[in-house]
């Protein structure tokens, strides 16, 4: 770069605009090109949202509101007997995730307080590692793992004294194997809220000569309630929107039930082998996925909503 | 504590008992706490065995039940009809192409945005942080609804691409996008704001900037993300399941043309069907894929340790 | 490691991909040099779709077609007869499989296309209604089955079906396709009296048959329906009833389905190739290998073969409506 003999007396010297700044084409077209990239983002949403509207909406033409949401029979493909009351296939769903988070609430819970409260660094050094390769195993490997592992222990473990023991097609080894799947998303983000749980309070409980146990259960669990809240939410919604264990292990029979011993079949469940079945356009049972599709996306939704609220304000107490 | 020599050799005493009272008092805890606080420990101890358990056997299921199959054999037979013969071919292929389209869609696109949201927009702005809640809504949203989307946007609807490799690649690379946006941003975020100040101050443009200042230090990080996100579309079934990874498929795929399989989508089916030599084989495949996914993320975690820049 | 190398390596990975991805139909032409007869000129797509009773006999076929020509592709979808035809009707695949003959409906919109077809009988079937070894029951009349099947019927356990010599008191667990399978239209019609009638809360499996295999064989009283070749498949696990049409309880063999006796479930199996596939020679092609080697491949795939004469005829269906359309 030339060097410009500019001081200040000979200001005047140069001429107008000179130090004004030059438009660089190039940089503009960048911003403009990563504009678009970001867009994207938002043109996804909207595409989802698109793409699911129009057949609900021509859905709902055909079948009043009131009879989907309350409406307790779910046969949408015979013809003229239809029933579209999706309410079978939400306590499916339901069903499944209520054993899901037996399973994973206490065991993610149970190892975030550890890992926060109990654990020495070397421990630490393994554990985290390990939960997260259980987050890593892809769902078709839960699946199996719940038709061919779980089922056949429950059916032979099952004790007498709670009734009939489960179908080769249940809900409750769907719900554990989907507990098992959840666990990491429990604990790793209870776990962040609670070391974000300031020192000081800590030690100000011990040197008040509280235990551990009283420590980790009376002041840090209370003080990162809403991240742990939050996990539990995302938990839920994640489990709810889980779809090929329950393709493969919760069977396919719409039935309004909490048993974990029968056959149910879940919102996703009901998806999944519909459109692989590949019903043809423009058809009531084609779209009966985009209608129950908007539901399991508004439920998620909304609870992701308020998963990143709660979460915002643990962050915010503290930081 | 008085310095002062007690007078008596009776007085030291009373005064070394007490301390050693108190302190024997302040130190011990009740009873009933240890054991609650032993128990409690128990608990958790439990809780994390249980967890651990289940991953345990969960894997020990699989590499048990699909040890007969287990061997390059599976890796580069065709897909067939009888399990005695069928292989992963055509999965291993089509997951490859698949992957292949999602690198390529992903990683401009994602970051791109991650730039923008970084470096250019103003987080005053509506339409930024529209931009961001968008995204974060899209990172919980079911798989399944991008496999709706999929089939009415991309393989019908206005796209109308078919059910090719070239529509399940997209499908993926939007399931994948936020992570990946998410994974640019704390990467680029890192980057501390002296480096950027010191280089506009030397008279580069914000473009420039970036790009040979911010970027370069951020890659190892943005790798680390795409990595992370391709390990998760390879493990993804349902989506692909809507956008048409075909029943049966004996040839190579090809990005706009004709059927394909995918790995995850492969395993699926023989997990459904009843003979006891396909359970093997989906045993042997769910192996291959853990495999697969376990060198991804090993890969991404020691680079993400090595190339970790201290600031 | 330095970053530049890692770069490099990313990005060579990047074009190894897309040179395979564009490389890709070179090699095909050089696979499976040494197989079969002449004809390795053959190439093209072949999209099937239908019937996923049918599918298990057209999969070998594509898979031995395949063999002997690599260039030519065999795709086997299975979206039901109901959702192959609309598939068919609208010019998006070549052939359909189909496990009932073509509807009304179903001719009219192709006639509305433009699709000229052809039915031609690849097997003989019949559909197994299967329960789980446990079961004692071995032989059910059509009304029983009916008062099972019926719409609205309450039939829950094997106890409350009428007139069965065995004493079952065990919880029904019924499973079965879905409505856009062929198995399900010709059942609901054999034995309801009506196509389409039926319960509606059972295990629907869509069209995966092997649900039905797994349920039935995991259930104690579990009761499903699907084509013969999966009974014969899953026989040391399955056991199937015998059928009582009005002349005896019947069980579902080659022999019964070939000789109409097993009634009233026994049927034909399908393949309609529209004229405009037929004109290219390697549907053609595969059409006439499908038949002349139907024996065989039904014999694998555990499917009730064809008699002399429906493969006579099938053959010469084929003759016509592709020697026809000249070339």
């Amino acid at each position: 770069m030339a060097t410009r003999d500019t001081t200040a007396s000979s200001a005047s010297a140069l001429p107008p605009g000179a130090l004004e700044a030059v438009p660089r084409w190039g940089e503009k077209a960048i911003y403009a090109l990563l504009v678009t990239c970001a867009v994207v983002s938002v043109a996804t949403t909207t595409a989802i949202v698109i793409s699911l509207l129009s057949p609900t909406i021509s859905f709902f033409g055909e079948v009043p509101i009131t009879d989907f949401l309350f409406g307790t029979e779910w046969s949408p493909q015979f013809g003229e007997q239809a029933q579209f009351g999706v309410l079978a296939i939400v306590v499916g769903t339901l069903n499944v995730t209520l054993w899901a988070l037996l399973v994973a609430v206490p065991c993610g819970l149970g190892a975030a307080i550890y890992l926060s409260e109990y654990a020495s660094r070397r421990v630490r050094k393994v554990l985290k590692p390990t939960l997260e390769v259980l987050a890593g195993i892809p769902t078709v490997a839960f699946g199996f793992f719940a038709l061919f592992f779980i089922t056949p222990l429950l059916q032979d473990v099952w004790p007498g004294f709670l009734g009939e023991e489960p179908g080769i097609f249940n809900a409750g080894a769907a719900g554990i194997a989907i507990g098992v799947l959840i666990i990491p998303i429990i604990a790793s983000i209870s776990e962040d809220a609670m070391s974000a749980v300031p020192g000081g309070l800590r030690e100000g409980a011990y040197a008040l000569g509280a235990t551990r146990m009283r420590v980790a259960l009376r002041v840090v669990v209370p003080a990162a309630l809403s991240g742990i809240v939050a996990s539990i939410v995302l938990a839920v919604s994640r489990a709810i929107g889980e779809t090929m264990v329950v393709l493969i292990a919760a069977g396919s029979t719409a039935n309004l039930t909490m048993s974990p011993v029968e056959s149910i079949q879940a919102m996703t469940a009901y998806i999944g082998v519909t459109a692989t079945g590949d019903i043809a356009t423009n058809t009531i049972e084609y779209d009966t996925i985009f209608a129950v599709g908007t539901l399991l996306f508004v439920m998620t939704l909304l609870m992701n909503m308020v998963s990143i609220r709660l979460v915002r304000r643990y962050r915010e107490v503290y930081e | 504590m008085s310095t002062e020599r007690y007078r008596s050799e009776r007085t030291r005493l009373a005064v070394a008992g007490a301390r050693a009272r108190t302190r024997v008092a302040l130190d011990r805890q009740p009873v009933g706490d240890v054991r609650k606080g032993g128990l409690f420990k128990l608990l958790l101890l439990l809780a994390v065995g249980i967890a651990l358990a289940m991953l345990v056997a969960l894997i020990a299921d699989a590499v048990i039940d699909g040890r007969e199959r287990l061997g390059f054999g599976l890796l580069f037979e065709k897909g067939s009809g009888d399990p005695e013969q069928a292989g992963l071919q055509q999965a291993l292929l089509g997951t490859i192409y698949l992957i292949g389209g999602v690198m390529l869609t992903v990683v401009p696109l994602g970051v791109g945005a991650a730039i923008y949201l970084e470096e250019y927009a103003d987080d005053t702005k509506w339409w930024n942080r529209l931009i961001e809640v968008n995204i974060q809504n899209l990172a919980a949203v079911p798989s399944i609804v991008y496999g709706i989307l999929g089939l009415a946007f991309i393989v019908r609807g206005p796209l109308d691409l078919g059910f090719v490799v070239a529509a399940g690649s997209l499908t993926l690379a939007l399931l994948v996008l936020p992570t990946v946006i998410l994974a640019g941003r704390e990467a680029i975020r890192a980057v501390p704001d002296s480096i950027r100040q010191g280089s506009l101050a030397l008279g580069a443009t914000r473009w420039q900037t970036i790009r040979h200042q911010v970027l370069p230090a951020s890659i190892p990080g943005i790798v680390t993300g795409v990595i992370l996100a391709v390990s998760r579309a390879i493990g993804e079934t349902a989506p692909l399941l809507l956008v048409g990874a075909a029943t049966f498929v004996t040839f190579k795929p090809s990005f706009f043309e004709g059927g394909y399989t995918a790995l995850p989508v492969q395993i699926f089916q023989w997990v459904t069907r009843p003979q006891d030599e396909f359970r093997v084989i989906a045993a042997a495949g769910i192996v291959v894929l853990l495999i697969v996914l376990l060198a991804m993320n090993s890969f991404a975690i020691w680079l993400r340790n090595r190339y970790e820049q201290q600031w | 490691m330095t970053k530049r190398t890692l770069f490099a390596l990313l990005g060579a990975l990047a074009l190894a991909l897309s040179v395979a991805a564009c490389g890709e139909d070179d090699e095909e032409g050089n696979g499976g040099g040494g197989g079969g007869g002449g004809g390795s000129e053959l190439s093209g797509n072949i999209r099937i779709d239908g019937s996923s009773t049918v599918a298990p006999l057209s999969e070998p076929a594509g898979e031995q077609f395949n063999g002997e020509h690599p260039d030519v592709r065999v795709t086997v979808g299975t979206s039901g007869t109901g959702g192959g035809f609309e598939k068919f009707c609208a010019g998006e695949t070549d052939i359909s499989d189909a496990s009932r003959q073509i509807e009304p409906d179903e001719e009219k919109l192709c006639e509305a296309k433009g699709i000229e077809w052809t039915e031609i009988t690849v097997a003989n079937d019949a559909l197994s209604v299967v329960v789980n070894p446990e079961n004692p029951v071995t032989c059910m009349t059509v009304e029983q089955l009916k008062s099972v099947w019926e719409p609205k019927s309450k039939v829950s356990s094997w106890s409350d079906v009428e007139g069965l010599e065995q004493d079952f008191d065990t919880e029904l667990e019924l499973y079965g396709p879905g409505t856009d399978s062929g198995t399900f239209d010709y059942f609901t019609e054999a034995i309801n009296g009506e196509e389409g009638a039926s319960r509606t809360d059972y295990n629907n499996v869509g069209e995966d048959d092997n649900a039905t295999v797994t349920g039935v064989t995991g259930s104690e009283g579990g009761m499903g329906y699907f084509g013969y070749s999966f009974f014969r498949e899953n026989q040391d696990t399955l056991k199937a009833l015998e059928i009582d049409g009005g002349d005896g309880c019947v069980a579902p063999t080659p022999e019964t389905a070939q000789d109409g006796s097993y009634k009233p479930l026994g049927r034909q199996l399908y393949i309609y190739p529209s004229a405009e596939a037929l004109r290219k020679p390697a549907v053609r092609e595969f059409v006439t290998f499908y038949i002349e080697n139907s024996d065989a491949l039904a014999e694998q795939a555990g499917f009730i073969p064809l008699t002399e004469e429906q493969k006579q005829e099938s053959l010469d269906k084929i003759e016509q409506l592709s020697g026809g359309a000249g070339s």
